[in-house]
């Protein structure tokens, strides 16, 4: 197939794309002479067509909506009213989203924190080559696969309130009561994140292994030549070689953290008594549920540049000490 | 396995068999600790109707009551039209990521800068910020006004542009010398030949590694089949589960029988592309 046979399909797909190209036709001409040399200047926008076109419809546009409608009072068939700020007001005034904050900040500081530390356990003990290594290793990764909304009907069950419960008879083996888990408003936070940090510890386990490989062997040797203890050498050798594996993966999870939707959702879907109701399962509810579509977009758009500014700050945290 | 690295804490050299103790008991934790949850799912799925409600890793019996329970109550339904999603948001997002990728590994055009700055932008945004937007979008496609709500496509659609396949695409088609595409061009071939038979053959690994991400990224989906589907014969298999929980008549064996279900693809997967699937992790997050 030539490229003039797929050239009548090109101009309805390509819709956004020859408009950015044009705007900065001026100034390239250089650039535009050398593509041209190998095709029309079109060429790469035809291939790009269809992930911008879709870019545009599912995330660009969706993202602009929420924005206008954060600052709107959206009313199904009868129009939009533009009411300003208020909506900001109503989400930074109401209690039950500054809880709501509260809880996806603690939710998303325990599982990221936990889940790390457990990683970086977990990696050292189980950095090697050996083929009874890889097995275990496998075998202990099996949780991040494994689909989100399983994880958490199987988790509900486990964490089932009366004595005879799986993790409660456990708990009974030590001589511990029975515990209500995420019936409980007291355990109810707790329990989501022991989820989260058994779902995403072997996924920083795996990162961190991945990143221990190029961690310098020689300067193992040359720390235990010095007389270093185990202990000192994991401080002052693996960890400063790991600096940049764990920022990575604190952005990640710190991010995944702020936007957890699925397992609250499934697990208590912000109970009991709203102890575990997090920013989204609070937007779904305002948007969704009572269509309150405004106020849970302005919700949104916060939650967005607190995601925004904290992948930031680290980045510019990282790029101060690499310095 | 004597040709082995140093590694941090030195384990490998506790050669004693109190070390060796250790290193077991460690493992065996590891394993009742991950691994454990998984095995009570898999006991309790197989095991009989009349258990009590908890789950169990002992097994009581081997059954498929459970299987035939949650067939009645029209888990096939759901598992196919999870396929029918997996497999059409697959096709489509590595068409999608392959065209991209093309794009902006071998060319070099006005406003490809901008093009790439909104790729990674578009990983920044996450999907549940957008879920109230993206709901609205999906009742009235601008421009064309389809509504997809309530619709498989719906669940499909949405997922085929992904930010991680397109850039690693870029990256992979980066690397296939300039040589052989300028050979082939001297001898008359256009940029879909080009494409489709000199760059596309030689990144059949970094298709391995988007098509492994890309299956369990939209295995994994929930928000989304949430957001579209109306009734339960739009169900997808995760999205089905909560209904048969809430459903009292149903018993958690069934629940793990569905859920069982709706794990094996994604860790068959796993299992199988292993390898791909552990660079491939390792590139997208030590990238960045």
């Amino acid at each position: 197939m030539s490229l003039d046979q797929a050239e009548p399909a090109a101009p309805p797909s390509a819709g956004p794309a020859p408009r950015k190209a044009g705007r900065r036709d001026g100034g390239a001409t250089g650039l535009l002479g050398r593509s041209r040399r190998s095709g029309r200047w079109w060429t790469p926008w035809l291939f790009l067509a269809p992930a911008l076109l879709l870019f545009l419809y599912f995330k660009f546009i969706p993202m602009a909506n929420a924005l206008t409608m954060s600052f709107q009072e959206v009313q199904p068939y009868l129009g939009n009213k533009w009411v300003g700020t208020e909506n900001y007001a109503t989400v930074l005034q109401s209690h039950g989203f500054r809880e709501a904050a509260w809880h996806t900040v603690v939710l998303a500081a325990g599982q990221t924190a936990g889940s790390m530390a457990l990683g970086l356990a977990l990696a050292l003990l189980m950095e090697g080559q050996s083929r009874r290594l890889k097995f275990v290793r496998s075998a202990a990764f099996l949780p991040v696969v494994v689909p989100i909304a399983v994880v958490a009907e199987l988790w509900r069950i486990m964490y089932h309130p009366t004595g005879d419960g799986m993790l409660n008879s456990l708990l009974g083996l030590v001589g511990m009561g029975p515990s209500g888990f995420i019936n409980d408003p007291d355990t109810s936070m707790a329990s989501i994140m022991l989820t989260g940090i058994w779902r995403g510890a072997p996924y920083d386990m795996m990162i961190i292994l991945a990143g221990l490989t190029s961690v310098d062997r020689g300067l193992y040797e040359a720390a235990k030549v010095d007389g270093a203890s185990r202990r000192q050498r994991v401080w002052h050798v693996t960890v400063p070689g790991l600096r940049s594996v764990f920022s990575i993966l604190f952005i990640l999870a710190a991010i995944r953290g702020l936007r957890v939707f699925t397992e609250v959702f499934l697990l208590t879907n912000g109970g009991p008594d709203g102890s575990t109701e997090v920013v989204m399962t609070l937007i779904y509810k305002l948007g969704l549920e009572q269509n309150r579509l405004g106020v849970g977009a302005a919700g949104a758009v916060l939650l967005f540049v607190a995601t925004l500014l904290l992948t930031v700050v680290v980045q510019l945290l990282r790029r101060r000490e690499s310095k | 396995m004597s040709a082995q690295t140093e590694t941090a804490l030195g384990l490998t050299e506790s050669r004693s068999a109190g070390g060796r103790i250790l290193r077991a008991v460690v493992y065996l934790l590891v394993l009742i600790v991950f691994a454990g949850p998984l095995l009570a799912l898999l006991v309790s799925a197989f095991g009989h109707v009349k258990d009590p409600t908890q789950l169990s890793v002992i097994p009581s019996g081997i059954t498929l009551d459970n299987f035939r329970i949650a067939f009645d109550q029209g888990v096939l339904t759901y598992l196919l039209n999870s396929f029918f999603v997996v497999g059409g948001g697959l096709l489509l997002q590595v068409a999608v990521s392959v065209l991209a990728g093309y794009a902006l590994a071998r060319k070099v055009f006005p406003g490809m800068t901008l093009v790439l700055v909104a790729v990674l932008a578009t990983l920044m945004l996450p999907e549940e910020i957008l879920a109230l937007p993206l709901s609205l979008i999906l009742a009235d496609l601008p421009v064309v006004h389809f509504n997809l709500i309530g619709t498989l496509a719906g669940m499909i659609v949405p997922l085929g542009a992904w930010g991680f396949s397109i850039l690693v695409m870029t990256e992979f088609m980066k690397d296939v010398p300039r040589e052989l595409e300028e050979a082939a061009r001297i001898d008359g071939a256009g940029d879909l030949r080009i494409f489709a038979q000199i760059i596309l053959p030689m990144c059949k690994p970094a298709l391995g590694v988007i098509g492994v991400f890309g299956f369990t990224m939209i295995w994994d989906q929930y928000l989304l089949p949430l957001l579209v589907s109306t009734n339960s014969s739009s169900y997808t298999l995760p999205l089905a589960l909560r209904t048969l929980r809430i459903d009292p008549s149903v018993t958690p064996g069934v629940v793990m029988a569905a859920s069982l279900l709706a794990l094996l693809p994604s860790v068959i997967v796993f299992l199988f592309f292993q390898r791909s699937f552990v660079s491939g992790l390792s590139s997208g997050a030590l990238k960045g």
